[in-house]
């Protein structure tokens, strides 16, 4: 299908062009693949059994044995650090994925077919915008015992207002457009309309949600482990390992400071990569607002 | 006068958010195992005669609608009830560490604009050169990292390796700058890229061109037109630069050990006390909804299109 509408073309976009353009973005791919790499295979890579205590040894600095140190319990921080990547990643994924699901067939919906299915839309994605989200899921979550289940299930919720205000009001421009019209008097129906003739066109934009909704996710969930919320004590988690191993600063800051690295390098290479690949499809898609 | 409409307009739809923020809140007694006498009873021994009493003082015989209705009509007045653990009032303790908290706010919000606004202008202005890539850049990485993983950075970097700044503690202005500039960062990452697009937006404007014609140099065309003209964008963060201000001193709070009311909240969370929880979550939410009705208020101050827009 070839959608030709030059408005977008002349104004250039108002998206900032990339910062370094392909270098950074080679280099967040190349992080990324990397990062999922550990995640799949970190069980079998870790030099030690992350669970493998030696009180005895207790917190130690970086060593040849130890490459990023010890926490206090003697397990070794590489090893935890690697073993806690599939859980670090898994979650904010799942996240993304309904975020993005939910929030793409109801943007359609509302801004493809308007009415009150819209109106009750609008009117939901306003006051969640006016409420403050991640405070309410702390205290929720916190309060109700710790489930991480409900924490998953409630930042999907949290996610997806952002994403149905986009896909709507970009939903609402293509409507006006020559081909729906066309789509229309062949008589296909409004679902094979939105799914098959206007989902494609914005696959840039829902592409680039994707990617945001998971840096989002992979943030706050972090922050939850870091406030103690959420996951069990002693599973190998990027943010439980800061909130752990936070009071050996001056021990062993890599402990602590390793996944917090991690955590920022894999949110910013989500996020490049994410306004790449909505400059790459839209470039030749024209499709923006 | 017509301000004066929307403005009860907005109030009207205000209250609403309150509303349905206060019943989310009320129902948190009802969260924890055991439910609301549980929750209320703290470590107290449950005793029947303690169970009746607590029963008897928040209504838990009546109907779900009159015990939050006696909630309600106290939490208005302030009066948030007793604290389970501390068995303080609950507006006392809030109270003792709002300044903190309000510091750390309110220094976090001076130092987003001071270092938002210069930065993407100076990106938008010279788009495509190293200033500007470079700015993208770092914003990109503020804007993506949780606020909690850059204080936790910030304090290893600065107060522990370097030990130009207090590790934690309260005291001086000193002790809030590391907090405040990691509970800035991220908002003025925000404020950056959307200071940045509209200086583009603008710079290609007609006026700008004339003006340049003209022979008006950098800086009448910078702050008269650019900065004027760039206001309305960056007001449309503000409402989110407020929310991430919020949750962010929760954890940054927690990082920097500052005893404001972030880390009065996770304690309180952590300890179920459900007094002191609801009173933070339900001034968390004024706090937010005054300052989405200010934005509104100041977008049609700003912008006289906005008000001669809505007016028609």
């Amino acid at each position: 299908m070839t959608v030709t509408e030059t408005r977008s073309t002349v104004r250039g976009g108002r998206r900032p062009k990339l910062a370094g353009g392909r270098l950074v973005t080679t280099i967040s791919l190349a992080v990324l693949a990397i990062i999922v790499l550990v995640a799949l295979t970190g069980h079998w890579m870790a030099p030690y059994d992350p669970t493998a205590q030696d009180v005895k040894l207790g917190s130690t600095s970086p060593s040849g044995a130890h490459w990023l140190g010890t926490d206090a319990l003697g397990r070794d921080v590489l090893s935890r650090l690697m073993v806690a990547t599939r859980i670090a990643l898994l979650a904010p994924v799942l996240i993304a994925l309904g975020t993005t699901v939910i929030g793409t067939s109801l943007g359609l919906l509302a801004g493809y077919r308007r009415g009150w299915p819209d109106a009750i839309l609008m009117r939901l994605t306003d006051l969640m915008y006016a409420l403050p989200g991640l405070l309410i899921l702390i205290v929720i979550v916190g309060v109700a015992g710790s489930s991480y289940a409900v924490a998953i299930i409630a930042l999907i919720v949290l996610g997806s207002p952002a994403d149905i205000r986009v896909i709507r009001s970009l939903a609402m421009g293509q409507r006006e457009l020559a081909y729906v019209d066309a789509a229309r008097t062949l008589g296909l129906t409004n679902r094979r309309i939105m799914l098959r003739h206007l989902l494609p066109n914005l696959a840039p934009t829902v592409t680039a949600n994707l990617l945001l909704s998971f840096v989002y996710a992979l943030g706050a969930l972090a922050g939850l482990s870091f406030l103690g919320i959420g996951l069990p004590a002693g599973t190998a988690d990027w943010g439980l390992m800061i909130q752990e191993n936070f009071k050996l600063l001056h021990v062993n800051p890599w402990a602590s400071v390793a996944p917090a690295v991690l955590i920022t390098i894999t949110a910013t290479a989500a996020t490049v990569l994410g306004d790449a690949v909505f400059e790459r499809l839209s470039a030749g898609k024209s499709v923006s607002q | 006068m017509i301000i004066a409409k929307l403005v009860v307009r907005r109030l009207a739809a205000a209250v609403v958010v309150l509303f349905v923020l206060s019943v989310i809140t009320f129902a948190l007694l009802a969260l924890p195992e055991g439910g609301p006498e549980r929750a209320l009873l703290g470590n107290r021994p449950s005793t029947p005669e303690v169970l009746a009493a607590i029963r008897a003082k928040y209504l838990l015989n009546e109907p779900f609608l009159m015990q939050y209705w006696n909630w309600f009509t106290h939490a208005i007045t302030g009066d948030f009830g007793t604290s389970i653990t501390a068995r303080q009032p609950v507006m006392t303790m809030i109270g003792q560490r709002f300044p903190i908290t309000a510091t750390l706010g309110f220094y976090a919000l001076v130092l987003t604009v001071l270092i938002g606004i210069p930065a993407g202008l100076a990106a938008g202005l010279r788009r495509g050169k190293l200033v500007d890539k470079t700015i993208t850049l770092v914003s990109l990485v503020f804007m993506s990292a949780p606020a909690f993983a850059l204080a936790l950075l910030l304090l290893y970097v600065f107060a522990v390796a370097l030990n130009w700044f207090p590790v934690y503690g309260i005291g001086d202005l000193n002790h809030f700058t590391l907090p405040a500039i990691a509970l800035a960062l991220g908002q003025a990452a925000v404020l950056v890229r959307q200071t940045r697009a509209a200086a583009l937006d603008i710079g290609g404007q007609d006026y700008i061109t004339f003006a340049r014609a003209r022979g008006l140099g950098r800086s009448p065309i910078w702050g008269r037109y650019s900065l004027r003209n760039s206001a309305l964008p960056v007001l449309t963060v503000a409402g989110l630069i407020a929310a991430g201000n919020l949750t962010g001193a929760v954890f940054v709070e927690q990082t920097f050990s500052l005893p404001g009311l972030g880390s009065l909240l996770v304690q309180a969370v952590g300890q179920k006390d459900i007094p002191l929880v609801q009173a933070l979550v339900l001034l968390g939410g004024v706090v937010m909804i005054l300052a989405n009705l200010l934005v509104d208020v100041a977008y049609m101050i700003v912008d006289p299109r906005v008000r001669h827009a809505t007016a028609a």
